[in-house]
């Protein structure tokens, strides 16, 4: 889970991370509040967990009250990437010296976790220049550590011991929260000299959940997907009208693959893992019935042990309970598949040998 | 480097050469029997399993159950074990294993938090053991041995090795060559998370010098850069046998984890398109479809013939 910057400045906070005055708000009535106790100038900034927000004009300065009540309502009706603010931030403007990078990042081909600094920032990681990159195992830096990245930055004299205790914090920040990503970005020098994070983005390992109840607060789950992950599913909302299930992640990205090149939209991916029973290919329908605009089904089963008519069973009990009126195409590997197309005769469900066919047979039917 | 088959065959002056004993961490739960029962009937000698407060009792009435790993080692004297536990206790069973002198570790659960894996892996490069997973279907070589959660039917003896990321997908594929007349020599499955106790590279470095391999299929999908990691070691070892590949996830969007916790594109690390070009970079090709693996394959043979 990708925390807003407005959440990870929480946890910055807690942990002594030096911060600018911001206050976050859902509405503009209480946006106005927040403005007067900040006071101007300061900038309004979109809260929405993925990158690319100034360019798309989700930060905004503002100067005085015409401007705040122009830009405030703009900025909350913003879609980046496909998403909806969840709040806007109001924070002091700064006065800036110079803008530098750090994080503290999962490295999965190396297996450990890494710092990259840089003492020019406040660009896009991929175009951050001069990027220092230390290993540091399970997240520990050492004292040591964290003056040779200040020294190789070129930090001198208060802002070093500053970065260094930054860097520090961030550090305990990123063991005891177990993220697989914290970045401040830009880290920024003030005029004074002092150290100041202005945006914040951390990620948590999410399988590390259940060792951080306090984390759960930040946990942002649409009612289907709660519902999803309660019966042990993955399921990602996407903006097709094909739904698509299967069993193993694998197994259902390479199906939205092969809808997407056949021109079809997916609507879900939806994984119920490794084996399929009547229940919970029964508990996919009910899901997907709950999902807008699915005009069709697309199921791709791989069950070397699985019964197909244990899958067929589940599909006519969903057309009995009228919880789907919805054709379904689907690819049954397992034993059994005679009987079971025999069962669904008649029924709404087309069975296919082969995934291709299953698939060119939805986006076929879709269309009609 | 891994000598994988010595661990999985042993030497055939070895008294159980092609018999290696294993134990099964978690022998007593729902997925742990019914798994272990179909690792016995493929052919998989388990020679004991641990669930504590269970020791002294017997699974099926044959297979004698310890309290602990190292009560099992020293009965058994085994070497490999596969783990069933919930993912919130893989850290202490995994533990308790490799301190009590496991070299194979096969992690099955999903769920089991990095720090925990990777607190494993320090201990597992400390004991010079092998951890494959977590997160795993397993490996196996058909027709011999099974540590894991494969189907047997997809998969015959033959001369490919397949390396995988996904589970459904290393069915999918196995069952595509087999089917195409390619057995598989041994099928090694990587895992979905974000951290793997043998990666992509290492799973190679493990099969690369297999005398009789005939091909390699490498089966890969979206997050991290592990398949870049393997094209680029393809490159310079100057690898030359029939080498084909698939990537699931060309149609995911960005920033989403798509069921695997290490599926997921950050900006561009992590993306199907890197891959690709890079495969492409290795004179590898790319599948588009599961079903075309052995076409490629095929193709691939004929030029080097």
């Amino acid at each position: 889970m990708q925390l807003l910057e407005f959440q990870a400045k929480e946890l910055f906070r807690e942990y002594g991370i030096n911060l600018l005055d911001s206050i976050s708000s859902t509405n503009i009535e209480e946006g106005r509040k927040h403005a007067k106790e900040i006071g101007y100038p300061f900038v309004i900034k979109i809260q929405v967990p993925v990158g690319g927000r100034g360019k798309a004009g989700g930060i905004q300065k503002c100067q005085n009250d015409d401007e705040f009540e122009l830009k405030y309502p703009q900025v909350m009706d913003l879609t980046i990437k496909g998403e909806k603010a969840r709040a806007i931030l109001l924070e002091k403007m700064a006065d800036i010296k110079k803008e530098l990078y750090l994080s503290i990042f999962l490295n999965r081909s190396k297996r450990c976790y890494t710092i990259i600094a840089s003492a020019e920032g406040g660009v896009e990681i991929e175009s951050v220049k001069n990027q220092i990159i230390k290993e540091v195992g399970l997240g520990d830096v050492s004292d040591e550590l964290a003056r040779e990245v200040a020294k190789e930055m070129e930090l001198e004299g208060n802002t070093a011991e500053q970065f260094i205790d930054t860097l520090k914090k961030l550090s305990k920040l990123t063991i005891e929260k177990e993220a697989e990503l914290v970045e401040i970005n830009p880290l920024a020098i003030m005029q004074d000299d002092s150290i100041m994070a202005l945006d914040g983005k951390f990620v948590t390992d999410d399988n590390s959940n259940f060792r951080h109840p306090e984390l759960q607060q930040y946990q942002e789950k649409t009612a289907i997907e709660e519902q999803a992950e309660k019966s042990g599913f993955s399921l990602v909302e996407l903006d097709g009208d094909i739904a698509v299930v299967g069993n193993g992640a694998g197994l259902v990205m390479s199906t939205l693959d092969m809808l997407s090149d056949n021109g079809g939209k997916p609507a879900c991916f939806l994984d119920v893992g490794g084996g399929a029973t009547t229940e919970s290919v029964y508990e996919a329908l009910t899901l997907i019935s709950q999902l807008p605009r699915v005009k069709g089904i697309l199921v791709n089963l791989y069950g070397g042990i699985v019964k197909t008519t244990v899958v067929a069973e589940a599909f006519l009990k969903a057309y009995e309970n009228n919880l789907i009126d919805l054709p379904v195409f689907s690819r049954l590997k397992g034993t059994a598949s005679e009987k079971a197309k025999e069962m669904l005769q008649g029924s709404r469900t087309n069975i296919f040998d082969s995934v291709e066919d299953a698939i060119n047979a939805a986006v076929m039917g879709i269309k009609k | 480097m891994t000598d994988i088959f010595g661990l999985l065959k042993g030497k055939p002056e070895d008294s159980d050469y092609e018999n290696k004993g294993v134990i099964v961490q978690g022998i007593t739960g729902a997925y742990g029997s019914l798994h272990t029962k179909q690792m016995i009937a493929y052919g998989t000698n388990v020679v004991a399993g641990v669930t504590p407060g269970k020791g002294g009792q017997k699974f099926d009435d044959k297979i004698p159950i310890y309290n602990t790993m190292q009560e099992a080692v020293d009965a058994t004297n085994a070497k490999i074990s596969i783990v069933f536990v919930p993912a919130k206790f893989f850290l202490g069973a995994a533990k308790e294993a490799l301190n009590a002198g496991i070299k194979l570790l096969v992690a099955i659960p999903e769920h089991v938090p990095i720090r925990d894996t990777m607190e494993t892996l320090d201990l597992a490069i400390q004991k010079g053991a092998v951890v494959i997973g977590p997160n795993t279907p397993g490996i196996m070589i058909p027709e011999l041995i099974k540590i894991g959660i494969m189907p047997p039917m997809p998969f015959k003896a033959g001369k490919i090795a397949v390396l995988s990321k996904s589970g459904t997908l290393l069915y999918e594929i196995s069952d595509a060559l087999t089917n195409s007349g390619f057995g598989q020599s041994i099928t090694i499955g990587i895992g979905g998370d974000p951290i793997n106790g043998t990666r992509l590279i290492d799973a190679f470095e493990m099969v690369k010098d297999i005398p009789d391999m005939e091909g390699l299929v490498i089966v890969g999908e979206i997050g991290g850069d592990s398949e870049e990691i393997l094209a680029q070691r393809i490159i310079d070892s100057g690898f030359n046998k029939p080498t084909v590949a698939y990537i699931a996830g060309r149609a995911a969007p960005k920033e989403k984890r798509m069921g695997h916790a290490g599926a997921i594109v950050m900006g561009n690390y992590g993306s199907a398109e890197s891959k690709v070009s890079m495969f492409n970079k290795a004179n590898i090709p790319v599948a588009k479809r599961p079903a075309e693996v052995p076409v490629l394959l095929a193709g691939k043979m004929e030029k080097s013939d």
